[in-house]
């Protein structure tokens, strides 16, 4: 039966695509850790009041609901100086634990949210935007800034600097495995740190309400081995790929004579719209309208034939594409890779 | 002839003549401009509760439909724009609509009762009040039935809720809602502070006051220093850069979005406080009855709410942690917030201590306080962690917090609200509660509120943001939402038993008389339910429970006049008597002036020209409220 119980609990935890359960960084190790040792004492404290509730219920007098209620009690000097004390040693004791997590808190909050010993920090900037979010990687050459969208890769092992922003409302940027949150606001910039020990696939998702399509705006962020990761960023810096064979050859046509272009940037192509996701290299993510649906060819000519019904309200326009040009665009954006 | 304190035996002949008397003057007028006139505070008290317990199951509706919606992965009940409306309304109508104005309306109910006067201090004052608060929840809800309802949230921050993100009059409905509830507030604030501070029956020092008083009078000072906050935020702020285009929170105008939310904070702290305070004064009175002893370590416990009251307006940062506040700031809101934790944990001990000193009678308005000690205290720990900032940046806006404020918020206000609602049943409808089904719908709350609301601890812990109108099945979310929502059909189970519980009992309960629990405090002392007048002789007291203690020969007072509606003042600390004071009857300005006021501030949500309706409307209402009709001075 107690199996079963936990089996029902623990079910969940271990299906959950994101969590604060199974940290895979310092950050949110320590704040698991911390998490843990919040849970247990204030878990133990809580079992030893409702046990001081309910042994005054268990031995009250035989047959008080038979007494006269007109008999009000008057418990005797020496009880009342014995609750006294007993009162007394908990509030003193309450004080004396408070005491100590508010110094543990403090020393934990710290060390996972400051830039101490993080000197070899990568900095992204994260823009958030209704309902979805832009990824640059910084550089001091512009010509050497990597773009991309609802993914973001870093390298296993080392510090990662988020420098948050947002264009429109406030966002909140949240990978549960790597960090706590840390709120978006336009024309603002917050910062936080974190880093992955192990290489995965972490999800993150928006956790300030920010409109009609909060529960979709997620983003990946794929922790890679240094050298996987360096080749991956090399990658990104390169033009889209030129479409090969006629088909894609078409669907870039397609997408360029299109209003796509006006909201679209594919470096390499005449496509520099600055108001959506960049897609130079949309074809190798994971997924698309933010983590709605995975990147694949049907749900992308789904989503591109009618955004609005997958994700309602979002800001993409729904825009009229031949059903001749449908499959050469979509193998075209798959194509970029 | 200035009002004595009699210390022969009473004599009761009288009595008679002089309720006839009193019954003259304290008569409301017929029909339907005189029920529209009314300034007596039981009925402006009970119109409180009843239209507060309406918006209860309203926002209670708006909850089931949210659960059902995220029952299962993908579902489309609501869809993203229904359920963004459908949680504003249910958090907006829980915060302005019912918890505080019930909070509000048992106050104006019981304490006039407790400190043995015969009405509030400013009748009129009170049944504007009340207009006003039932112009709010018009407002909004007729705003609903047009299809203007509110999307961002109850806290609404800027600048999802500004111009350029919320087009539409919803948010602009929400913002003026706002002012007309926190209108009302400050009115009862106002109300309690002066009927409780000048008010008491002789002899009642402010050391022999009930806690309830004490609570009530705690939370009204908390109110008059919150609620400017949140006018400034939602009028000042919100509500005049998109009406007016002011810019001061519009950060595409150089507003800042952040100062909104310290300021709204100010006010959203200490509001669960003031929602929370007189559900603590509930808890002792029901505690030292049907333990048959005082609460133990009264000074202690009221220090606590003082102490409360003043930490309260300490901690409003822990709301804003995520925003990304410097180290050393954080760290002074993480010891402020765990500091609450000490002066709740301190009446959680002394009621522990009254109850294992005490006697306990295991009745329905008991299980009520007993479930509240199991959950609130379970939502305090939780508050604990959220207190700690490494903690809440993981937990912040997920459904652990979630978890969290409901625990504090049903735990912590509406079991002794639940719990105050069988105690003091029989003196309010002078019949008594059926003890069996009441016992019966606190199972049931109880299991329900449990199955839906534990299982939201994790499901924030795995990652599910508050607020989001769906998820898909990958997430690992659907096992705790579906229990969630089985969970939230209990607790409508509940909440139906206990209605057939009331309407049952009032109808066909035994009869109750003046004292069914023997209870030891003044409210007790009258008939139930009380007369309009509450008592024929003004009682003096000796003692914090006088009924226990001065049962054979209680103190009155004699010489007050019974032609007009006369109550005595007496002193601030020690309640001795200072004079008569003669209080206003029936009168239909209030509401003259709550609707002109109404009209204007519903009108401005459309242009703001109507602000000077308002003024116009409002300035002939307090023309007629203020025309000297009877010299009010006392005669010597």
């Amino acid at each position: 039966m107690r199996r079963l119980a936990l089996a029902a609990f623990a079910a969940p935890a271990l299906l959950a695509q994101q969590s604060a359960l199974d940290p895979a960084g310092p950050d949110a190790g320590a704040i698991r850790a911390l998490l843990v040792f919040f849970v247990v004492l204030l878990g133990a404290l809580f079992l030893l009041v409702v046990a001081m509730t309910i042994i005054p219920l268990v031995r009250r007098h035989r047959g008080i609901d038979q007494e006269p209620l007109e008999r009000t009690h008057r418990p005797s000097a020496n009880t009342e100086l014995r609750l006294k004390a007993v009162t007394g040693v908990a509030t003193v004791a309450t004080i004396v634990i408070l005491f100590g997590l508010v110094v543990l808190s403090v020393s934990v909050g710290k060390a996972t949210s400051s830039a101490l010993d993080r000197t070899n920090s990568m900095v992204v900037e994260v823009t958030g935007n209704q309902w979805w979010w832009h990824v640059q990687y910084a550089n001091d050459d512009a010509s050497r800034i990597a773009v991309t969208a609802n993914e973001m890769h870093i390298p296993v092992g080392r510090s990662v600097m988020i420098r948050a922003t947002s264009n429109d409302v406030i966002h909140s940027f949240w990978a549960p495995n790597l960090q706590g949150k840390r709120d978006l606001f336009p024309k603002h910039i917050t910062t936080e740190w974190f880093q992955a020990d192990r290489p995965g696939r972490f999800r993150g998702q928006c956790a300030e309400f920010c409109g009609l399509q909060h529960a979709h705006m997620a983003l990946w962020v794929v922790a890679e081995p240094p050298a996987k990761f360096e080749s991956w960023l090399a990658h990104q810096l390169e033009p889209s790929a030129a479409p090969s064979g006629d088909d894609q050859k078409h669907g870039q046509e397609v997408f360029l004579n299109n209003a796509c272009a006006m909201c679209h940037t594919i470096a390499g192509t005449g496509a520099a719209g600055q108001v959506g996701p960049d897609l130079t290299h949309f074809g190798s993510r994971l997924t698309l309208a933010a983590g709605t649906l995975p990147n694949s060819k049907g749900n992308l000519a789904g989503w591109i034939a009618d955004p609005q019904s997958v994700k309602p309200g979002n800001h993409m326009a729904t825009v009229p594409i031949k059903p001749e040009d449908m499959q050469p665009l979509i193998d075209y954006l798959e194509s970029l890779r | 002839m200035n009002p004595v304190l009699t210390e022969r035996p009473i004599d009761h002949s009288q009595d008679l003549a002089q309720e006839e008397e009193l019954a003259k003057t304290w008569h409301n007028l017929r029909g339907l401009s005189g029920w529209l006139s009314v300034t007596t505070h039981q009925q402006i008290g009970m119109r409180y509760i009843v239209t507060a317990f309406v918006f209860l199951l309203l926002g209670g509706f708006e909850a089931l439909l949210m659960r059902l919606q995220l029952a299962t992965p993908n579902n489309t009940l609501l869809g993203p724009g229904g359920y963004n409306r459908t949680f504003t309304m249910h958090g907006t109508t829980m915060m302005f609509l019912f918890a505080v104005p019930m909070m509000e309306g048992m106050g104006i109910y019981m304490v006039p009762l407790m400190i043995g006067t015969r009405n509030v201090a400013f009748p009129r004052l009170n049944a504007f009040g009340y207009w006003m608060f039932l112009g709010g929840g018009l407002l909004l809800y007729g705003g609903a039935l047009t299809n203007t309802i509110p999307d961002a949230g109850w806290f609404a921050y800027p600048p999802l809720s500004g111009p350029q993100f919320s087009s539409g009059k919803g948010v602009d409905v929400w913002a003026q809602m706002i002012t007309f509830t926190e209108i009302s507030a400050m009115c009862v604030a106002v109300e309690l502070i002066v009927t409780i501070l000048r008010m008491r029956a002789p002899g009642m020092s402010l050391n022999r006051m009930p806690l309830f008083c004490w609570s009530m009078l705690v939370q009204s000072f908390m109110v008059i220093f919150a609620m400017p906050a949140v006018m400034i935020a939602s009028t000042v702020f919100l509500l005049n850069d998109r009406t007016i285009g002011t810019h001061f929170v519009n950060p595409a105008e150089g507003g800042d979005p952040i100062l909104y939310q310290h300021v709204f904070w100010f006010f959203g702290h200490p509001e669960v406080y003031i929602i929370f305070l007189p559900a603590l004064g509930m808890v002792s009175s029901i505690v030292e009855t049907h333990c048959r002893r005082g609460v133990f370590g009264y000074p202690a416990m009221v220090l606590s709410l003082v102490g409360n009251a003043f930490i309260a307006f300490g901690l409003w940062v822990h709301h804003m942690f995520a925003t990304g506040l410097p180290q050393i700031g954080e760290a002074y809101f993480t010891a402020a917030s765990m500091m609450i934790a000490i002066t709740s944990g301190i009446q959680i001990f002394c009621w522990l201590a009254t109850m294992w000193s005490g006697r306990i009678h295991l009745t329905a308005a008991m299980h009520f306080v007993l479930g509240f000690i199991f959950i609130f205290v379970l939502g305090g720990m939780t508050g604990v962690m959220l207190a700690s900032i490494p903690l809440d940046l993981q937990v912040h806006d997920t459904f652990f917090v979630v978890a969290h404020f409901h625990y504090v918020l049903i735990g912590g206000a509406l079991f002794p609200l639940f719990g105050g609602f069988h105690h003091w049943f029989p003196k309010f409808t002078g019949r008594k509660i059926n003890e069996k089904p009441g016992k019966i719908s606190f199972w049931i709350l109880f299991a329900g509120f449990n199955l839906t609301f534990f299982p939201m601890h994790l499901a924030g812990l795995n990652g599910m943001p508050r607020r989001v109108y769906t998820y898909s099945p990958e997430m690992g979310w659907g096992l705790t939402n579906l229990l969630a929502t089985a969970g939230a059909v209990l607790i409508a189970t509940g909440g139906v038993v206990f209605i057939a519980n009331a309407i049952q009992s009032r109808k066909f309960g035994a009869v109750a008389d003046s004292n069914p629990w023997e209870g030891g405090t003044l409210e007790w002392a009258t008939s139930s339910p009380p007369a309009q007048w509450n008592f024929t002789n003004l009682p003096v007291i000796k003692d914090r429970y006088p009924l226990w203690t001065e049962r054979e020969n209680p103190g009155i007072v004699t010489g007050m006049r019974n032609d007009r509606r006369e109550v005595l003042v007496t002193s601030t600390l020690d309640a001795y008597p200072h004079h008569r004071l003669v209080l206003p009857g029936s009168s239909i300005w209030p509401l003259i002036t709550a609707v002109g006021v109404s009209i204007g501030l519903a009108g401005s949500v459309a242009a703001f020209s109507w602000y000077y309706v308002a003024t116009v409307l409002g300035a002939i209402g307090l023309i007629g409220w203020f025309w000297p009709r009877e010299p009010l001075e006392i005669e010597p």
